[in-house]
C-alpha cells in the first residue's frame, strides 16, 4: 500500500493555490502605486516570495 | 579601457578555478565522501539560469515589462508538484536511465526508434539554445572591448565566437567525459555548476544594486522616473490582453525545467539522494526570486540612461556600469555571464552527447556490424571518443545556427524556441509515468506530430525571419493556402508565436499519443516496462524483472560484453559487487540466470542506453520470447501475492482464535479428567465400605464356629443387607454411566403421573409404616398425562420418597406428596419435616456421591447417586428437579415435567408461524 506523503500533499496544495494567484485574472487586480513602486510588481514578488517561504516552511519542518 | 589580454586572462583564470572545483568534487566522490549536499544539488538546478536569464531577461523586460517573470514562475510551480520528479528519479535509478531519450525509449519497450527520435528532436530543439549562449558571450565580449553596436558584429568577432565555441567544447570534454558511465554521476561537474550559480547570482545582484541604488535613488525613485516617461509607464503595468501568453509561458517553462536535456541530467541523472529534492523545492525558487528582483529596475535604468541611443537592451547589465566607469564591476558581470553560458553549455552538451552516442551512433554501429559480436576488443575508448566527437559537432551546429538565425532574434526569443521543442516530450513522459495504456506507437505518433507542428510554426519561421529561407509560408501560407500560414495555423490569430506553436503542437502531440495508444497492443517487453514505470513505488527496489526473462546465456559471453563496453577493470569491479550482493564469493561461479542477464543489461544500459544494451545482450543470450499473456500473468502475480498476503493475515488471525479455543477445550478436558479420577476414587471408596463389612462378618463366621445362633443370624443379616447395598450401588453406577454416555434405553409413552405417584406410595407404604412415618398425598383422581418413560419416572419417585423416609424422625415424621398441573407442566412435590438442608447442601446433594447429613460421622444412608440420577432423568424429559429447604424446616423436593402440546394447539401454533 502506497503511503500518502504529507510533505508532497502540502506542497501540491500550495502549488494548486499558487496557480490562480500567479496568473490572470488575479494578477491584473492590483493597480496603482505604493511608495512609487507599482502595485503589480509588489504583488508578484510578494506572492512569489510568500509561496517560496511557505514551501520552505513545509519542506524543512522536522519529520514527526 | 579594458584590454583584451586582461579579459582573456581573467576568463582563463576563472575557468581554471571552475576546473579545480570540479576536480576536487571528483576526488571527493572517488574517496567516497561526496560533496553533493542538498544545497549543492539545489544550486546546481540553477543551471536553468543561462545567459538568457543573465542578459536576456533585461532585454525582454524592456519590451514586455513583467512578463519575463513567467519563465521563473513556471519552474517554481513545477517544483511544488515534486511528487512527479521524485517518481522520475526513482524510475531512473531502478532502470539505470541515462537521459531523457533513454527514459522515453525504456518506458516504451526499450525502443531504438523512439530513443533515436527523441535524440534528434532534442538536438534540433536545443541547438538554438546553445547558439544563444554563444551569441551572449560574443556580445558581452564585444561590449567589454567597446567595439560597440550590438546589431552588427564586425568581421573579426565572428572568429572569436568560433573560438569561444571551441573553448567551450574543450572544457565540456574535460568536464564531462572523464568517465564512461553516464549514471556514474559527474559529481565534480555538479559542484562546479553549483559554484557557477553562486557566481552569477552575486554578479547579477551586484550590478542590480549598483544601478538601482548607485545610479538611481533606489526602487521608488527609479519607478517614479519611469512612470513619468509615457513609453516606460507601459512596462510597469500588466497587460491583461496578454493573459494567454502569460499562462502559456508559465506552462512551457514549467515543462522545460524537467524536460530540457540539461535539466533532466541535473535533476534526475545527477541526483544522489531523493531527499535532496526537499531542499531544492524552495531553495531553487528562492534563487529565482533573487536573481529576478533587479531585472525590471535594470531595464528601466537602461532605458532611462540611454534614451534613443540604440544600445542593445540585452547588454544593459554591462553597458550601465561601463557608462559610469565601473570597469571592475563590468568584469564581474562578464564573469557572471560567462558562468551562466558555460554552465549551460557544459551540462547541455554532455546530456546531448550521451544521447547522440547511445541512441543514434551506437545503434547504427551495431546495425552495420562494425562492432561485431565475435570481437573482444575494449570498446569503452571508442564510446568516449564518440561522445567527444558528438560534443564538438553539437557546438559546431550551435555556431552554425548562430550564424544563420541568431541575429534576427533577441536572446529570449531563441530560448523559447527550445522550450517549446522540449515541451513535446511531456505527453510521452507523463503518459508513460501514469498511464499503463500509453503505447510506443502512440508515443512515436505524438512526438512526430508535435515536432512537425513545432518545426513548421516556430523553427522554420525563425529561419525565414533571418532571411535564410523565403518568408512566403509565413505571410501567405504554404502554397498560398491561407489556413496554412505558419504563425496563424487554421486561422488561429491573436496569440504570440510561442503560445500559437504550443497550442497546436501539444494538441497534435497529446491527441495522437492518446488516440494511437488506445488503438494498439503492446508487446511483452513494453507491457512489462509500462508496469514497472507506473508502479515504481509499489514494486520498489525489488527487481521483478528477472522473472520476465527466460532463455539461455553463457557467463563468459556476458562478461566479455561487459568488459568490452565498460573496460575490464570497471567490469570486474561491478561483477564482484554483484556477486557479493548475491552471496557468491567468486563472480566466476555466478549462474548465468535471469538475474545475471538483467544485471548485465542494466550495467550496459548505464553505458550505452537501454535500447542498445538490450540489442547487445540479445546478441549473446538466447532469449525465449515470453508472450504478452505470460508477461501480464507474471505481473498479475505480484498483485495476487499482495492479495495472498492479506488472505494469510486473515487465516493467521483465525488460527489464533482456533488455538485459544483449543486451549480452552484442553483446559476443560483436563478438568474432566481430574473429575473422572475423583469419581473413580470415590466409587472405589464407596464400593469398599460395604465390602469391608461383608468380609469382616464372613471372616468372623468362618473362623469362629462357636458363635451362637442369634449372633450368627444378625451377622448374616448384615452381610445380606451390605451385599444388597453393594448390588444397588453397582446398579446405580452402571445406570449413571449409561445416562451420562447417552446409551440408556428409554421407552417413551403416555404416563399418568398421578398413577405413578400413587403406585410408588403403595409400594413403599410398608417402609413408612415400619418407621411410623405418616405418608399423605394430594393427587388428582386422573392425574396429568405426560410423555415419558414410566419406569424411569417411578425410579425418581422411589428415590425421592425413600430419601424422605430416611431423613425424617421415626414416629413424628411426616411426608406429603402433591401432584399439580398448571396447563403447561406437571409439578410434583415431596415434602418432609426432616432436619432440612443449608443453602450449600441444597446444591451439593445433586452432585455424585454427596449426601445429606454429616457423612464423616454418620453411617452413610444411601449411595449418593440417587439424586444425580433422578435429575438426569427429569432433565431428559425436559423438566427440572430442585429442592427448597431451610435448616430445621424440612425439605421440599420438586420436579416438573412439561405437558405434551395438545393436537389442536399444535395446529394453531403452526398456523401462527
Amino acid at each position: 500500500m502506497k503511503r500518502l506523503n504529507p510533505l508532497r500533499q502540502r506542497l501540491a496544495a500550495l502549488g494548486l493555490l499558487a496557480i490562480p494567484l500567479l496568473t490572470f485574472p488575479v494578477i491584473g487586480l492590483p493597480t496603482g502605486h505604493w511608495n512609487g513602486i507599482p502595485a503589480s510588481f509588489l504583488y508578484l514578488f510578494g506572492v512569489w516570495a510568500g509561496i517560496v517561504v511557505l514551501a520552505a516552511g513545509a519542506a524543512e519542518r522536522r519529520v514527526e | 579601457m579594458l584590454s583584451g589580454g586582461l579579459i582573456l586572462l581573467l576568463s582563463a583564470a576563472y575557468m581554471g578555478l571552475l576546473f579545480a572545483v570540479a576536480r576536487f568534487g571528483d576526488a571527493r566522490a572517488d574517496a567516497g565522501r561526496s560533496i553533493i549536499t542538498p544545497n549543492v544539488y539545489a544550486l546546481s538546478l540553477a543551471v536553468y539560469c543561462t545567459s538568457w536569464t543573465f542578459y536576456g531577461s533585461v532585454g525582454r523586460a524592456t519590451s514586455g515589462g513583467l512578463s519575463f517573470l513567467t519563465i521563473y514562475i513556471g519552474p517554481t510551480l513545477m517544483l511544488l508538484f515534486g511528487g512527479v520528479i521524485v517518481k522520475m528519479i526513482r524510475i531512473s535509478k531502478t532502470q539505470r536511465i541515462t537521459s531523457i531519450a533513454d527514459f522515453i525509449a525504456s518506458r516504451y519497450g526499450k525502443s531504438q526508434l523512439l530513443a533515436g527520435l527523441v535524440t534528434v528532436f532534442a538536438v534540433i530543439g536545443v541547438i538554438p539554445y546553445i547558439a544563444l549562449q554563444l551569441k551572449a558571450v560574443a556580445a558581452s565580449l564585444d561590449v567589454l572591448l567597446q567595439r560597440s553596436g550590438a546589431d552588427l558584429l564586425p568581421e573579426p568577432m565572428l572568429d572569436s565566437t568560433l573560438v569561444i565555441a571551441a573553448l567551450l567544447a574543450l572544457f565540456t570534454i574535460l568536464f564531462g567525459t572523464r568517465h564512461l558511465d553516464a549514471t556514474e554521476r559527474h559529481e565534480g561537474m555538479v559542484a562546479a555548476i553549483a559554484f557557477e550559480s553562486v557566481v552569477k547570482l552575486v554578479a547579477f545582484l551586484a550590478v542590480g544594486i549598483f544601478v538601482t541604488y548607485g545610479m538611481f535613488g533606489g526602487f521608488s525613485e527609479l519607478f517614479q522616473r519611469a512612470a513619468a516617461a509615457p513609453e516606460l509607464a507601459r512596462l510597469l503595468q500588466l497587460d491583461s490582453s496578454r493573459a494567454g501568453t502569460w499562462t502559456a509561458l508559465i506552462l512551457v517553462s514549467g515543462l522545460a525545467i524537467i524536460f530540457l536535456p540539461r535539466q533532466f541530467q541535473i535533476i534526475v541523472v545527477e541526483n544522489v539522494d531523493e531527499s535532496h529534492l526537499r531542499r531544492a523545492v524552495w531553495l531553487f525558487p528562492l534563487y529565482l526570486v533573487l536573481i529576478n528582483v533587479f531585472v525590471l529596475p535594470l531595464a528601466l535604468g537602461g532605458l532611462l540612461h540611454f534614451p534613443g541611443q540604440g544600445v542593445n537592451p540585452d547588454t544593459f547589465v554591462l553597458t550601465l556600469p561601463l557608462a559610469r566607469g565601473a570597469e571592475a564591476l563590468a568584469l564581474l558581470v562578464f564573469i557572471g555571464g560567462l558562468s551562466a553560458a558555460t554552465g549551460m553549455v557544459i551540462v547541455e552538451t554532455i546530456a546531448l552527447s550521451t544521447m547522440v552516442c547511445n541512441d543514434l551512433v551506437m545503434p547504427s554501429l551495431l546495425r552495420t556490424g562494425w562492432l561485431g559480436v565475435g570481437e573482444r576488443g575494449d570498446l569503452s575508448g571508442i564510446l568516449i571518443g564518440i561522445r567527444r566527437v558528438a560534443i564538438v559537432v553539437i557546438l559546431l551546429l550551435g555556431y552554425i545556427y548562430f550564424q544563420a538565425a541568431g541575429e534576427a532574434y533577441a536572446l529570449v526569443g531563441i530560448g523559447l524556441i527550445s522550450f517549446a521543442a522540449v515541451a513535446q516530450f511531456a505527453p510521452a513522459v507523463f503518459g508513460g509515468m501514469y498511464w499503463k495504456q500509453g503505447r510506443r506507437t502512440g508515443a512515436v505518433a505524438g512526438l512526430l506530430g508535435g515536432f512537425v507542428v513545432w518545426f513548421y510554426t516556430l523553427l522554420l519561421p525563425s529561419f525565414a525571419k533571418s532571411g535564410w529561407i523565403d518568408k512566403g509560408f509565413v505571410e501567405q501560407g504554404l502554397w498560398g493556402v491561407e489556413a496554412l500560414k505558419a504563425q496563424a495555423l487554421f486561422g488561429l490569430t491573436g496569440l504570440d508565436e510561442i503560445s500559437h506553436c504550443l497550442w497546436w503542437s501539444l494538441l497534435a502531440n497529446a491527441g495522437l499519443y492518446v488516440l494511437v495508444s488506445l488503438h494498439s497492443r503492446p508487446d511483452a517487453l513494453e507491457a512489462g516496462q509500462a508496469e514497472s514505470f507506473v508502479d515504481v513505488f509499489r514494486h520498489g527496489a525489488r527487481t521483478r524483472d528477472a522473472r520476465l526473462w527466460r532463455g539461455s546465456a553463457s557467463l563468459d559471453d556476458l562478461v566479455s560484453l561487459l568488459e568490452r563496453f565498460l573496460g575490464p577493470r570497471r567490469a570486474r569491479k561491478r561483477l564482484s559487487a554483484f556477486a557479493a550482493a548475491q552471496g557468491v564469493r567468486d563472480w566466476q561461479t555466478l549462474p548465468a540466470n535471469g538475474d545475471f542477464v538483467r544485471f548485465a543489461e542494466a550495467q550496459l544500459s548505464g553505458a550505452i542506453g537501454s535500447a542498445s544494451a538490450r540489442v547487445m545482450v540479445a546478441s549473446v543470450a538466447r532469449e525465449e520470447a515470453l508472450g504478452l499473456e505470460e508477461v501480464l500473468d507474471i505481473l498479475d502475480e505480484a498483485t495476487q501475492v499482495r492479495a495472498h498476503s492479506r488472505e494469510l493475515e486473515r487465516k493467521s488471525r483465525e488460527l489464533e482464535a482456533a488455538t485459544s479455543e483449543l486451549r480452552a477445550a484442553n483446559a476443560s478436558l483436563r478438568e474432566l479428567d481430574r473429575m473422572k479420577d475423583d469419581f473413580i476414587s470415590t466409587v472405589t471408596h464407596e464400593l469398599r465400605t460395604p465390602l469391608t463389612s461383608i468380609r469382616a462378618f464372613s471372616e468372623m463366621l468362618h473362623q469362629d464356629p462357636e458363635i451362637d445362633l442369634a449372633d450368627r443370624t444378625r451377622f448374616l443379616g448384615i452381610i445380606v443387607s451390605e451385599a444388597e447395598r453393594l448390588t444397588r450401588l453397582i446398579n446405580q453406577i452402571l445406570d449413571m454411566a449409561k445416562l451420562e454416555s447417552g446409551r440408556a434405553e428409554w421407552t417413551t409413552g403416555d404416563v399418568d403421573i398421578g398413577e405413578v405417584a400413587r403406585e410408588t406410595m403403595v409400594s413403599l407404604g410398608q417402609i413408612f409404616r415400619d418407621k411410623g412415618v405418616s405418608l399423605e398425598s394430594e393427587i388428582p383422581a386422573h392425574g396429568p398425562v405426560v410423555l415419558a418413560d414410566r419406569d424411569r419416572l417411578t425410579q425418581v419417585m422411589i428415590n425421592l420418597l425413600s430419601n424422605a423416609v430416611k431423613f425424617v424422625c421415626a414416629e413424628t415424621g411426616r411426608v406429603m406428596v402433591r401432584v399439580r398441573d398448571d396447563g403447561r407442566e406437571v409439578r410434583v412435590e415431596v415434602e418432609d419435616n426432616g432436619p432440612g438442608l443449608t443453602a450449600e447442601e441444597s446444591l451439593v446433594i445433586f452432585e455424585k456421591f454427596r449426601q445429606g447429613g454429616n457423612t464423616m460421622t454418620d453411617k452413610p444412608q444411601g449411595t449418593g447417586l440417587g439424586l444425580p440420577i433422578s435429575r438426569q432423568i427429569i432433565e431428559y424429559f425436559g423438566g427440572n428437579l430442585w429442592v427448597e429447604s431451610r435448616p430445621g424446616a424440612g425439605a421440599k423436593f420438586i420436579f416438573t415435567v412439561p405437558l405434551p402440546v395438545p393436537q389442536e394447539q399444535e395446529g394453531d401454533a403452526r398456523h401462527g408461524q
